[in-house]
């Protein structure tokens, strides 16, 4: 069976799009193939630098003939029958069908479709010019006179095709100019010679001999292997990084690593700081000391050539850059340590959050109150939560996090210690972004805890204020990962919190800063206020709330959170948004995101570890049988009650009368409610869910009795108001676990 | 012979202190000389100051067009919040970029990079060049390429573009722009940390030059300027002034295309040039600490607006294709 082997051979492709290319070279390629009636064994793609390859094993020489009867219209149909049949088969008149003949139909035509089978190097001629054409790159250009794009010039096209045993012919075809050929060429140094390519086992070997590594996996071993075994050899270890080494692999076609070095006296920078200076700038790897931990004064360079001199001109140069940056990073390490974090505080204010949020020291002002008040509910120290709040931002203005965004919070901490602050102080500062995403690390201090909470509370509390929330694809403000955050802190501390009020509270201080530094105007046209009931008075009644309260707004320990409609409209949304978010994680552990729905459907939820307890004491209920015939004992009330609730235009909700109840199974109804209801409000005020649920599964089987024995719609209209009673009692009883009728099946 | 070789046995004819390895005006001129030997006309700098030789009207408006081109150039660069001072060993608010317009882009265009670096003594089997991915994009200009920062042993020492949009129009055909940074380069063949203290001249002894001896005071001075002295009144006056001006003959250059009835545009260059003077005015407010975040935006879109419409004009001239030339 032949092969294909296929190479775009280019100008330098950038790092970071070479595996995504060669995988869509492979499926563009193989998708087309398979369309135009062509099976293979396999594929495999490969990137380096300057070329795109792909070898497909396994094609046969040519396309099967294919041969399709398509039934027409009967002889005699309407003529626009007749049009429409010519032009779905591609018949030019209807002479051209053949006529069959059945008993039931009669005579009717039927059009003969044959596609003669093709050659496989036609096919491929074909598909090539329009894929690369069409190429899915992120970013392409045009170049010299040409109208072709490509990632960045392309020089040639190696394209060849046939069986093992024979001499593989070249597959003729031409975009913008580019014919392709038998021929590639070598490293860009070393060997760019241009030769003569056959097949696959071939290419390699040659291109090896022309130094260049076409297996982005093997140059990643490469790198991987050469480097660990250099700083083996100086009693040190490599600090591995998957994205670094997938990046050099993708800079290098035929890489080694030699080892450079630079002044102890860089050493007292902070290890990240190091770390990242090396990294971003210059695209090296840092090596540590095994004994220490921390980092030595060496770094792993790779390089593109085998240099005549031994590589000892690279490593001076690359010395050199990297002794620069580190002086820049050390200038900058140096300045910042002079600088007091509480003394950078006041820069804050002139840094614009969010043009409708105000300025990062309007949102540390927030930060500090809020966290004061998370504090007591997380057991954290109060005066020590609002002085990390204070401080947690502070780094923005260093320059040493100006240089490298992703250090804040590191840095904050690193100069909270350096400036003597308490250490736990310090790792909240560090701690109150994370968790990082679904698998970060969760702060477990109480402090960090209280201050990230609040971080994350204030900014969903003041986007979903000006009404600026996650649409599909779209979260500019990460609003999905600070929810997924609180829930996560809260759920993996085990933390008992009002979430609610909490969210009040930090939207009231949204609001109130808004009010005070953008005018009354600015909240008022809020896009919120201008939906549904919230013009004119519910506006009002807030200001009213804030300018009679304003100190306690920003400064107190909330009482008990009244709150203002307009407050009540924002924050039942945000809880939406939570349970959304909350149905994600748990669907992560396995539980069904409607028991979710039935838990939030009791309304008035504050308290997120609650809910989650009783969502899965619920799921335990609903995997044993009684739970499931209570379920469907209790849809069958629910359904009868609505039914009859609707041609009553009345509601069954009183207690029942024990005198009415004539029969048994009314009777043992009545008194297992009674029973499970006494049961149940003391269990509940437990948060004994898995008990309540029990309780509540002893109805199973008087409420399976009453339906079989009890005909609900009796004669006698006070009998049937009675039982309809029962059923509401069955329906209550239930729902002050959870509401059973969100529950699917 | 080996291009190596042609370079070796070029450096061998030229007296020491032209040496670019040993001189940086050997370097510069080095420069000069291999890029007038690949067919380009070698310009002097743009009379005025720019942020980068990119916007030297010979690769701004010339890469817009139908009409091909070769230049090259040294071009002073003023970027007034780089300044240091003269305290810091590689940041200047003045510096020198080496800068290649090759329109259209040729087909060996890396190759012929290449071997201007060996013509200035880097040898690529002893070092590491690497091309790594760097897209440009000149907000102010409405222009945008792709292309690479070329790296010498881990070190930045150019930049490689190839043009596909300038002032909000596509370029066809595409240009190749080549911008060498001097100091940077020099340093690193020359085997200098400080700036300052690279061989201007290619001189010892007394005859020395050193870059110091040329700069240093200019960028203590210029520091002092840019950042504590320029008056911000004025230069909010000329920021408006020169946006004022570059529309006014725009429109009258408008106004003279009809008259004319040619439908050429007459007064383009001197517009652009009110472009120049705006952008620089706005680096200097820029430097002086005078315009706020959400400001800055708007400068940046008069500039380019300023920016767009000077290329819109250029190309209803004779240089930007509108009729041919007759040789």
């Amino acid at each position: 069976m032949p092969d294909l082997l296929l190479e775009l051979f280019s100008e330098e492709i950038p790092a970071r799009m070479q595996r995504r290319a060669a995988d869509d070279l492979k499926s563009l390629v193989t998708n087309a193939l398979v369309e135009a009636g062509l099976t293979y064994e396999g594929a495999k793609a490969y990137a380096t630098p300057r070329r795109l390859a792909l070898h497909v094993a396994g094609l046969p020489s040519a396309s099967k003939a294919t041969r399709e009867e398509r039934k027409g219209p009967r002889v005699g149909a309407p003529e626009k029958a007749l049009a429409g049949f010519l032009r779905g088969t591609g018949l030019s008149c209807i002479d051209e069908a053949q006529i069959q003949s059945d008993p039931k139909k009669g005579e009717f035509y039927v059009a003969v479709i044959e596609k003669p089978g093709r050659d496989s190097q036609d096919i491929i001629a074909d598909i090539m010019p329009g894929i690369i054409r069409s190429f899915p790159w992120p970013k392409s250009q045009r170049w010299g006179t040409g109208s072709l794009k490509w990632v960045r010039p392309l020089h040639s096209i190696l394209c060849r095709f046939g069986p093992e045993t024979e001499e593989p012919e070249v597959i003729e075809f031409e975009v913008d100019g580019i014919k392709s050929g038998a021929t590639t060429y070598g490293h860009r140094f070393m060997a760019p010679d241009q030769f003569e390519v056959r097949r696959l086992e071939d290419y390699m070997a040659k291109l090896e001999a022309h130094k260049v590594v076409l297996d982005a996996d093997r140059r990643k071993d490469i790198i991987l292997h050469d480097a660990k075994n250099s700083a083996m050899a100086l009693g040190l270890e490599l600090v591995e990084d998957e994205g670094l080494l997938e990046e050099v692999a993708g800079l290098n076609e035929w890489p080694s690593v030699l080892i450079g070095s630079y002044d102890e006296a860089f050493l007292q920078l902070p290890d990240e700081v190091i770390k990242l200076t090396i990294k971003e700038n210059q695209k090296n790897f840092v090596l540590k000391d095994p004994s220490t931990g921390r980092l030595s004064n060496k770094f792993a360079l790779t390089t593109n050539i085998e240099a005549s001199d031994g590589g000892s001109v690279i490593i001076r140069g690359n010395e050199k850059v990297v002794v620069a940056r580190l002086s820049d990073a050390k200038f900058f390490w140096e300045s910042d340590l002079k600088t007091r974090l509480e003394d950078s505080l006041p820069k804050l204010d002139s840094i614009v959050f969010h043009e409708k949020l105000g300025t990062v020291g309007m949102r540390v002002h927030r930060l500090v109150s809020l966290a004061s008040e998370i504090a007591p509910l997380v057991q954290a120290d109060v005066t020590k939560t609002a002085r990390a709040a204070k401080l947690a931002k502070a780094d923005l203005v260093s320059a040493t996090v100006y240089e490298f965004t992703e250090l804040q919070g590191l840095i904050g901490r690193y100069l909270a210690q350096e400036q003597g602050e308490d250490n736990d102080v310090a790792l909240a500062i560090e701690n109150h972004y994370k968790p990082a995403g679904a698998h970060g690390d969760i702060p477990a201090a109480p402090i960090s805890i209280a201050v990230a909470l609040a971080d994350k509370l204030d900014v969903l509390a003041g986007f979903w204020a000006i009404d600026e929330k996650p649409t599909g694809s779209k979260d500019p403000f990460a609003l999905r990962r600070a929810a997924l955050g609180v829930i996560r802190l809260i759920l993996e501390n085990d933390l008992r919190l009002p979430l609610r009020d909490l969210l009040v509270q930090a939207l009231r201080r949204n609001l109130a800063h808004m009010a005070s530094h953008r005018g009354e105007e600015a909240v008022a046209s809020l896009p919120f206020l201008g939906k549904g009931d919230f013009a004119g008075n519910a506006v009002q009644e807030f200001f009213n709330f804030v300018r009679n309260s304003a100190d306690k707004v920003l400064d107190s320990v909330a009482e008990k959170v009244g709150e203002t409609s307009f407050e009540h409209a924002v924050i039942d949304d945000l809880m939406a948004f939570f349970a959304e978010r909350l149905k994600v994680v748990m669907k992560e552990k396995g539980i069904r995101h409607d028991l979710i729905d039935a838990v939030f459907a009791l309304g008035g939820q504050n308290d997120l570890a609650l809910l989650v307890k009783r969502a899965e004491a619920l799921g335990a209920l609903l995997e044993n049988e009684n739970g499931i015939n209570l379920l469907a004992g209790y849809k069958r009330a629910a359904n009868i009650l609505r039914a009859e609730e609707k041609k009553d235009g009345a509601v069954f909700d009183g207690t029942p009368l024990k005198e009415l109840l004539s029969e048994n199974a009314e009777v043992v109804l009545f008194e297992a409610i009674e029973r499970a209801n006494a049961e149940l409000a003391p269990l509940l005020a437990q948060e004994d869910y898995a008990g309540a649920m029990n309780a509540l599964s002893a109805l199973r089987g008087p409420v399976d009795l009453f339906f079989v024995e009890i005909h609900v719609n009796a004669e006698d209209s006070g009998v049937r108001e009675n039982r309809l009673k029962l059923l509401s009692q069955i329906r209550d009883a239930v729902h002050q676990v959870a509401d059973f009728s969100k529950i699917s099946g | 012979m080996t291009l190596d070789a042609v370079s070796a046995n070029n450096r061998a004819t030229t007296p020491a202190y032209m040496d670019p390895t040993k001189s940086f005006q050997g370097l510069l001129l080095t420069l000069q000389h291999f890029w007038a030997d690949k067919g380009c006309a070698i310009l002097q700098p743009y009379d005025m100051e720019v942020g980068a030789g990119t916007f030297h009207p010979a690769t701004t408006l010339r890469a817009l067009g139908p009409r091909p081109w070769k230049a090259a150039y040294v071009q002073s660069c003023r970027r007034p919040t780089d300044g240091r001072y003269g305290e810091n060993p590689n940041r200047l608010q003045h510096y020198y970029q080496f800068q290649v317009i090759l329109k259209p882009s040729p087909e060996n265009l890396q190759e012929l990079y290449l071997e201007s670096l060996r013509a200035i003594g880097i040898d690529t089997a002893l070092h590491d060049v690497r091309f790594v991915e760097d897209d440009w994009e000149s907000p102010t200009l409405g222009a945008w390429g792709l292309g690479w920062e070329c790296w010498c042993d881990g070190m930045e020492v150019s930049q490689f573009t190839y043009f596909q949009q300038v002032a909000g129009f596509e370029c066809k055909p595409v240009s190749g722009e080549l911008t060498y940074g001097l100091e940077r380069l020099a340093m690193y063949v020359q085997g200098v940390d400080n700036v300052y203290d690279l061989n201007f001249n290619g001189r010892e002894g007394e005859d020395k030059i050193t870059y110091g001896d040329v700069f240093l005071q200019a960028e203590q001075e210029f520091s002092r300027h840019n950042f504590e002295y320029a008056d911000t009144e004025m230069l909010f006056r000329h920021f408006k002034d020169h946006e004022d001006e570059c529309k006014r003959l725009l429109a009258f250059s408008e106004k003279a295309k009809d008259e004319a009835g040619d439908g050429l545009h007459k007064v383009v260059l001197p517009a652009y040039d009110q472009v120049n003077k705006a952008s620089h005015v706005f680096n200097l407010l820029d430097a002086r600490g005078v315009i706020s975040v959400t400001e800055r935006q708007s400068y940046i879109l008069r500039v380019r607006e300023l920016a767009k419409a000077c290329g819109t004009a250029f190309l209803e001239t004779q240089w930007g294709g509108k009729e041919p030339v007759s040789k």
